[in-house]
């Protein structure tokens, strides 16, 4: 190990649910060498500071996903992020964090009752009549695999699901990591359940649809798998397996190509009145501000001042040749 | 330092509701001599909305608006982050799977268009950090943004995912090679050096700089690299509020006067929002929410024409005559 070493200061979030009335932080100071984990240095805390200093940790190599913590923020997996790493990104003082502070038990350690019960609800498992002794093996082809493989390096660690600020503000939302789950059995080809799967993560409220599409679950990810990728797939999937029912949010994603047929642009007008059909009654005092500040024009009926697009015969042609899903 | 040329993709929002993007834009190109070419021919990037109902439409309409791009042999500039991550998504997508990219060249083909992928693809507020430069744009200021307290909304499509931002956001190293430096690999310390703007997800700085470039006080304020609810708002209203209520309000705690956005649909929603957001975080919220561009605009002192304040929903042509 090097000898070089750097001075940081951790503030750790402390609290015990059992005796404690508000958390509180505590600020440790050590020299950290270049090759010092995360979870190293939690270690430290609890074996040169305090012993009580409680956080999750088993396997030491990534894969059992119980060390997810938040440093300055980020979401992390301590035993596989770099300690130093952390220092060349947010300075020497680094703020160790629970990855959801409201479901804190003891320091580090979280109630992940809502992750698991998420994820148990879109079924992570195929579901298949396979034979319990088959004569053979089921073969899948490589393009297959290739799938749901990155989907398939989820580790459960929550470093996604406690980013999601959906899942803040709304407690029926499945979250990142349940939707990858979902994802990777859906497109199993040894997967029944597909259906089930798709109707359930396109409900309005918990599936897919109100994602706000922010990206933090790509962000927190320490397996690459992209969650937000696999919640654009099932989008794309409800309207392939013809899945998806007219609601205000399908109708919104297929409205863009009304518009942008007519004009190029999107009608920004149009496209608010076709997802919402009479509820668009809703949107009425925000439309009249709208209208006040020259932002919509409700009398141009004959759409003068929409842009529109040179060579639009182009994307007309485009979208009648290209476009394969649709709406029914 | 040459003119700095552009092909300008305003995206859908500047040439609709927010006419006061698109003029104030244009304007500070204009004050810093910057040439903006608008893709005339360009179509709506889907807004990331478009991919959710069908992925080959959204690829190959947003490689058809790179195209002509290209064809004038123009970087892109955008003034919107979700269109900037549209455009780079396909960018990515295409410049890596080249099944994918032989489909959309297929298609396009018959318009005698072929997406190439030598058009690099940046938000104006990047072009005008890196490319123009901090301390250029700090010689051009004429009324200086002091006493104002400007929050930093970073808008979650510039700044995630970062490796897309670090890729496309930032000057390309072929640049500097030309200058003389010889091979730098954009994994180089030498580069990495250069352009220490490599946007901390976590703790973004470029627009905290430009304010403070404009002598303003940037505000200090956790919601800043937040989302803004605003790709929720027709199907659930109550989480977009409660995400851009959140914003606006921790940016009021911290004493701001003002907010500003490189992203015209969080403006939207941020500027339009405040009444309902307060009603259900039980709260008043009144705070001008100004475009990127507004901003830079004031303190260049363009004219009250081009800045536009007047379209802004909340209150904001006060700060004009506070300057």
């Amino acid at each position: 190990m090097s000898t070089v070493t750097q001075k940081v200061t951790i503030k750790a979030f402390r609290f015990n649910a059992e005796t404690d009335y508000l958390p509180y932080y505590k600020t440790y100071e050590m020299e950290v060498g270049k090759d010092e984990l995360i979870l190293d240095l939690l270690n430290r805390i609890k074996w040169e500071y305090d012993g009580s200093f409680s956080y999750r940790r088993s396997c030491r190599h990534g894969i059992c996903g119980a060390c997810g913590i938040k440093v300055n923020g980020k979401p992390v997996l301590s035993c596989k992020q770099n300690a130093l790493e952390l220092v060349d990104l947010f300075g020497d003082e680094l703020v160790f964090e629970p990855q959801s502070q409201k479901r804190a038990i003891k320091d580090m350690i979280i109630d992940k009752g809502d992750f698991w019960e998420k994820h148990a609800a879109v079924k992570p498992y195929v579901e298949a009549d396979i034979e319990a002794h088959p004569a053979s093996e089921t073969i899948m082809p490589q393009t297959k695999v290739e799938q749901f493989l990155d989907a398939d390096y989820c580790i459960q660690c929550g470093g996604c699901h406690y980013a999601c600020p959906v899942l803040e503000v709304n407690d029926q939302f499945f979250g990142p990591a349940a939707f990858a789950a979902a994802y990777r059995f859906a497109i199993d080809p040894r997967d029944n359940a597909a259906t089930e799967r798709l109707e359930s993560t396109a409900q309005l409220g918990q599936g897919v649809w109100d994602c706000v599409k922010c990206n933090e679950c790509v962000e927190a990810c320490p397996k690459e798998v992209n969650p937000f990728e696999k919640i654009t797939r099932l989008h794309n999937m409800q309207f392939e397996q013809g899945v998806a029912k007219r609601n205000v949010a399908t109708k919104h994603a297929e409205g863009f190509t009304r518009s942008i047929k007519k004009f190029g642009y999107l009608d920004e007008q149009d496209i608010v009145l076709y997802s919402e059909g009479p509820g668009v009654v809703k949107h009425l005092s925000e439309a009249l501000k709208m209208v006040k500040a020259g932002k919509v024009h409700p009398f141009d009926i004959m759409k003068k001042k929409m842009p529109r697009s040179e060579n639009l015969d182009e994307i007309r042609t485009i979208i009648d040749k290209v476009q394969t899903s649709k709406l029914d | 330092m040459s003119k700095l040329k552009y092909a300008l993709y305003t995206g859908c929002t500047a040439k609709e509701s927010t006419p006061e993007l698109l003029s104030s834009t244009l304007a500070v190109a204009r004050k810093l001599n910057i040439e903006l070419v608008d893709l005339v021919e360009a179509s709506c990037c889907g807004a990331s909305h478009l991919q959710d109902f069908d992925e080959l439409l959204s690829l190959t309409l947003n490689a058809r608006n790179i195209c002509y791009a290209e064809q004038r042999g123009l970087d892109v500039v955008t003034i919107c982050n979700t269109c900037q991550l549209n455009l780079v998504t396909t960018k990515e997508r295409l410049d890596h799977d080249p099944e994918m990219k032989a489909r959309v060249n297929e298609a396009l083909a018959e318009f005698g268009l072929e997406y190439k992928g030598t058009s690099q693809v940046r938000h104006f507020l990047y072009a005008l950090i890196d490319d123009y430069g901090l301390d250029s744009i700090r010689e051009k200021v004429v009324q200086p943004l002091k006493g104002h307290n400007i929050a930093p909304f970073y808008g979650c499509h510039n700044i995630r995912p970062s490796h897309l931002h670090h890729k496309h956001n930032l000057p390309q190293p072929e640049l500097e090679a030309s200058e003389g430096g010889g091979e730098v690999s954009y994994e180089s310390e030498e580069f990495l050096g250069k352009y220490n703007r490599h946007e901390n997800p976590y703790a973004p700085t470029s627009l905290d700089d430009l304010i403070k470039a404009l002598e303003g006080n940037a505000v200090e304020y956790e919601s800043k690299n937040k989302c803004c609810g605003f790709h929720v708002d027709l199907q659930a209203p109550a989480t977009s509020n409660a995400l851009s209520g959140t914003a606006l309000l921790d940016a009021i705690d911290n004493s701001a006067d003002m907010m500003v956005t490189p992203c015209p649909l969080c403006q939207l929603n941020l500027d339009l929002k405040q009444e309902s957001a307060g009603k259900q975080l039980g709260r008043d919220i009144e705070l001008p929410v100004l475009h990127m561009p507004q901003m830079v605009a004031l303190a260049l002192g363009c004219t009250p024409e081009e800045i536009g304040l007047d379209h802004n929903v909340t209150r904001a042509t006060h700060l004009m005559y506070e300057m």
